[in-house]
């Protein structure tokens, strides 16, 4: 052997010497990449399902960085659970090519993109640039706040869990009738509460809303952000207080990684309030699953409103 | 005149033609017939009408996409993988991009150094699923006196035993700034590091085959990876025959320390042909650390990284060999969500006078209006060991059109 060949021949021998990482487990493994789809994935899957999120409820989902402790995590998947329409064009190509898991690849039976046969709302009608800020080419992404897109991806998890494992066909169909049962449930409970505030005009700081505001019938008036993902100006940020005073738009809703200063300068200005609004589940440690989510919004809604508007 | 309206006329003008059995009937049976005939001419009319508007309606409703106005509350079908274009012929075409870089740059330098401006690099990144089995990136880097092919690769993303296999032209996995493109660097310069001891300000590109395999140490992220080149790599390596080649090792050590801050540990070795002599050869040994902090919650606004670097060389020739060494230690601050400050130290031995040391120093202001451009000034003070003192500002403008495949972290 020459001296040449010596370190390769050294380095594929530790190589070889390593094992790869394990993946025998009696859970399906499923990763998503927002908790929201964790959360859904746990109530369906029950302990049948290891559920993990990539991202955190109180994160932008828009930047999400692509760590490699990440990549462990998708090896090992059984399921991926996506948001699709780009929301994680930003970090997951990469990180899936890197995965080596051809089980979660798209178009595996191992991924599955959230958004398929839900309700996809701002859908352009024309061509868009990047002149527009950062636009979605296949629709609003923020579309799982929405009980009625929840019960819509709930069934497509328990669909794919239920082709992945045969053997917990019951299983899955027993959870998925009771998420079914205590959803209709609760969504009499938050229709009931928001009925007051139908037709309502609210401002928010990204275009994360509009699911949430066309279920509840919110009219979103306006944004703090002048375009998707480009921060506020003086001059936008002028023009919502004015549009607030002269609409009298009781509310800004602002998700919880945003810096409350414009939103704040705006409220004292105009006489409007802040509300924290919270997309994801783990937003807060007492959002821990779907329900949480929109109890603690519709609740923070209602708290908001008292004696306004 | 429409159908419609034709067929009404004709209604009515049959309607009114008089009736060869009706002949010498009274002008009072004349003038109601008359009434009648007029009254459902003009409801034939306001019908015809009605049935053109809705005619057209459909004709508009059937040349338009579905707007979300008209989205009904049913369950949609899933979204078409790519926006549908009338004739659809893009749809397996890969993604497009080009990344300009413009540099600018002033101040005094004794050597012979950066252009007062530059379109430094334009960077034509071409990236495509080929089949089940791989995909491939391109990326061409053009400058104002040619082109190159900067990558060019395709990888193999379904082997068995963990293993992701790239074959190609491709950055060599030396350390952590070599493995990055220009337009990723956080300066609009290469330290030292990569030009006194990687060959020059491209670095070490290699056109061959890399094998990298995931080696999960528990819950922490590790990978090693092997890449064995063709023997040539410009300024660092020579061959003098078609079986000498350059080979590399890389070994990463990922943790996350908490749920806000990471650690990026690699160690390098590198080893090839440098020309000297028929079986002389260069190795290159390397250590890089990266510590980020980004807080979750806000780290659209707040975040720091300070990342570092050491590589020694040993070049064999023919009186014995040259050692060299080289390090950088680099931090940024982001301070707002546009807005970042940096600072760099860096110190390497000189390229034709190894016992003596060039060094640096870099402040660095970045302003990020989107994730497509950036604005970048860096003033940098650097000794150079066999020429004296340069004192330069640069200021890089970037921005990205099309799109851009993510990079790895």
């Amino acid at each position: 052997m020459t001296r040449r060949t010596l370190p390769p021949v050294l380095l594929l021998a530790l190589l070889a010497a390593f094992g790869g990482p394990g993946r025998a487990e009696a859970k399906l493994r499923v990763v998503s990449t927002l908790e929201d789809f964790a959360a859904l994935a746990t109530a369906i899957g029950g302990e049948r399902v290891d559920a993990l999120s990539l991202a955190k409820g109180y994160q932008d989902p828009h930047f999400v960085d692509a760590k490699p402790s990440f990549i462990l995590q998708l090896s090992r998947a059984d399921l991926l659970i996506v948001a699709g329409l780009e929301l994680e064009i930003g970090y997951l190509p990469p990180m899936l090519d890197q995965s080596r898991n051809e089980k979660i690849r798209p178009g595996s039976r191992g991924y599955l993109d959230a958004s398929e046969g839900c309700e996809i709302l701002g859908r352009p009608s024309q061509p868009v640039t990047r002149a527009m800020g950062d636009v979605h080419p296949y629709g609003n992404p923020h579309y799982w706040i929405d009980p009625e897109n929840g019960r819509q991806i709930a069934r497509s998890i328990a669909a794919r869990l239920t082709e992945l494992d045969p053997a917990g066909r019951s299983d899955y169909a027993t959870n998925l009738a009771a998420f079914e049962i205590r959803l209709n449930e609760k969504e009499k409970v938050w229709t009931s509460r928001m009925a007051p505030f139908k037709g309502l005009r609210i401002v928010t700081f990204h275009d994360s809303w509009p699911n949430f505001a066309r279920r509840f019938e919110l009219v979103v008036a306006a944004q703090i952000e002048p375009k998707p993902g480009i921060p506020p100006s003086p001059t936008h940020t002028l023009e919502v207080i004015q549009q607030i005073e002269a609409e009298k738009i009781p509310v800004i809703l602002v998700e919880p990684y945003f810096d409350r200063k414009t939103p704040d300068f705006i409220a004292a200005k105009s006489g409007a309030v802040v509300v924290p609004f919270y997309p994801s589940v783990g937003g807060l440690p007492e959002i821990r699953d779907y329900f949480s989510l929109f109890d603690h919004n519709v609740e923070a809604f209602v708290t908001a409103m008292k004696g306004r508007g | 005149m429409n159908r419609a309206q034709i067929a009404a006329g004709a209604l009515a003008a049959l309607l009114l033609v008089p009736s060869p059995g009706r002949a010498g009937t009274d002008n009072d049976e004349v003038a109601t017939l008359s009434a009648l005939v007029a009254k459902l001419a003009a409801q034939v009319e306001a019908l015809s009408a009605q049935v053109a508007e809705q005619g057209e309606q459909l004709r508009r409703l059937s040349s338009q996409p579905p707007v979300e106005a008209t989205q009904a509350a049913t369950p949609q079908p899933p979204p078409p993988a790519a926006p549908a274009t009338a004739a659809g012929g893009n749809y397996f075409n890969p993604s497009i991009s080009l990344i300009g870089n413009f540099l600018a740059v002033g101040g005094h330098t004794p050597i012979e150094g950066l252009p007062s401006s530059d379109l430094r690099e334009s960077e034509l990144g071409l990236q495509a699923v080929v089949d089940p089995y791989a995909r491939a990136d391109f990326f061409l880097s053009f400058g104002e006196e040619g082109v190159d092919v900067e990558e060019g690769y395709l990888t193999f993303t379904q082997l068995p035993a963990d293993l992701l296999v790239k074959v190609g032209r491709q950055r060599a996995a030396f350390g952590k700034i070599n493995g990055l493109h220009l337009h990723t660097l956080p300066w609009p310069d290469e330290p030292l590091t990569t030009v006194n001891l990687l060959g020059g300000e491209e670095g070490w590109i290699g056109t061959g085959v890399s094998v990298s395999r995931l080696l999960p140490l528990g819950n922490l992220f590790s990978e090693a990876t092997v890449q064995v080149f063709r023997g040539d790599a410009e300024g660092l390596f020579e061959a003098r025959r078609r079986q000498d080649l350059a080979y590399n090792g890389h070994y990463r050590l990922f943790a996350d320390l908490t749920e806000a801050t990471n650690l990026d540990v690699g160690l390098s070795y590198g080893y090839g042909p440098n020309g000297i002599t028929e079986t002389s050869s260069t190795s290159l040994a390397g250590l890089d650390l990266t510590l980020r902090w980004k807080p979750l919650r806000t780290g659209l606004y707040r975040s720091a990284i300070v990342r570092g670097e050491l590589i020694a060389s040993r070049r064999h020739g023919e009186g014995g060999s040259d050692d060299r060494l080289g390090w950088f230690l680099s931090g940024e601050y982001q301070l707002a969500r546009r807005w970042s400050v940096g600072a760099r130290y860096e110190l390497a031995d000189a390229v034709d006078a190894p016992e003596r040391v060039d060094r640096g120093q870099a402040l660095l202001v970045t302003f990020s209006p989107t994730e497509f451009s950036q604005l970048r000034a860096e003033i940098r003070r650097r000794f150079y060991a066999q020429h004296g003192t340069a004192l330069e500002g640069l200021l890089q403008l970037q921005f990205a059109i099309g799109a851009h495949g993510a990079h790895p972290f």
